[in-house]
């Protein structure tokens, strides 16, 4: 396996960068914390990795006010030129708040804040995130939000199935579709069009130990090095 | 000038916090609401200039930073 530069950003709020930093390391690549205020990421970034937390408290709407931090400028452009992106939960808000991933994440149709272990189907498994998965394969990987209910308007979704940018659903542990947030059609993560931005809700970084009840973060992480 | 900026989910996007309201109400009795939506109001005091340039200004704070619309709806009023 390659070992990578990943990036990982920091913002005020932002709480899980360091459990990106040991993922990331456990599988023997080389990480950077970058906190918000640089105005350039490493010349030398293989992934940007946008962590999960609660970047400005949340506040407006999550991922908003992060998304004009300057460090979001250059992490624009490197994807814009190709680079790999990876936004996980608040992350993953973050990019859509930022154009960089169709769709956006409402409240949860409960309200409640969910923190739990969760299954996941890899609905297409063709991109560099997931390549060591199987479609149809259940992952079982935490959830933790309070907004993680995906919308998208019926057009860009049928755009989104031909290009093969739906990427995990939340279901049961047989693989059967599970309603967890209000999310359309239970999307849990998604890419963009040329496939070099990746936001999910579900936390792969936590899952990385079976002692913590799960590894199949390793699974998913591990796509980004091959 | 002051600039009100009201915010809502659009229409056919559910709104979770719409219908928890809702579903409060009606349990509480007020059986002649028929549909409850919840949004944000955002109040900016600004520079007097005039009307025009800051309605064209707050429209350009809402579509960049204010609304998401993706999700989002947003109206503004003026008041002198």
């Amino acid at each position: 396996m390659k070992s990578l530069n990943v990036s990982i950003l920091q913002f005020p709020g932002t709480n899980c960068e360091y459990d990106t930093v040991y993922a990331f390391k456990r599988l023997g690549h080389n990480t950077n914390v970058i906190w918000h205020k640089e105005e350039s990421i490493p010349a030398d970034t293989d992934l940007v990795v946008v962590p999960g937390g609660f970047s400005y408290g949340d506040y407006l709407r999550c991922g908003s006010i992060a998304k004009f931090s300057p460090v979001m400028k250059s992490v624009i452009a490197y994807a814009n030129d190709g680079g790999r992106v990876l936004g996980i939960c608040n992350g993953f808000q973050i990019l859509t708040e930022a154009g960089l991933l169709p769709g956006a994440l409402k409240r949860n149709d409960n309200l409640h804040f969910i923190s739990r272990h969760q299954h996941l189907k890899v609905v297409n498994s063709n991109n560099d995130f997931l390549k060591k998965c199987k479609e149809g394969e259940v992952l079982y990987i935490p959830i933790a939000h309070h907004d993680g209910n995906y919308f998208v308007d019926d057009e860009t979704l049928s755009d989104m199935y031909d290009n093969a940018q739906v990427l995990l659903k939340y279901c049961d542990s047989e693989g059967n579709p599970m309603v967890v947030n209000g999310s359309v059609e239970q999307i849990a993560g998604v890419c963009n069009k040329d496939k070099n931005v990746f936001g999910l809700m579900p936390h792969p970084e936590r899952a990385m130990e079976s002692i913590l009840g799960s590894k199949d973060g390793i699974r998913m992480l591990e796509g980004f090095g091959i | 000038m002051k600039a009100i900026v009201n915010i809502y989910l659009k229409e056919g996007v559910l709104d979770p916090q719409g219908k928890a309201v809702h579903h409060a109400l009606d349990s509480l009795g007020f059986d002649s609401v028929k549909d409850v939506r919840v949004g944000k109001q955002i109040v900016l005091d600004l520079d007097a200039k005039n009307k025009e340039e800051i309605e064209k200004e707050v429209k350009q704070m809402s579509e960049t930073l204010l609304a998401n619309t993706v999700i989002e709806d947003y109206d503004i009023e003026i008041v002198e």
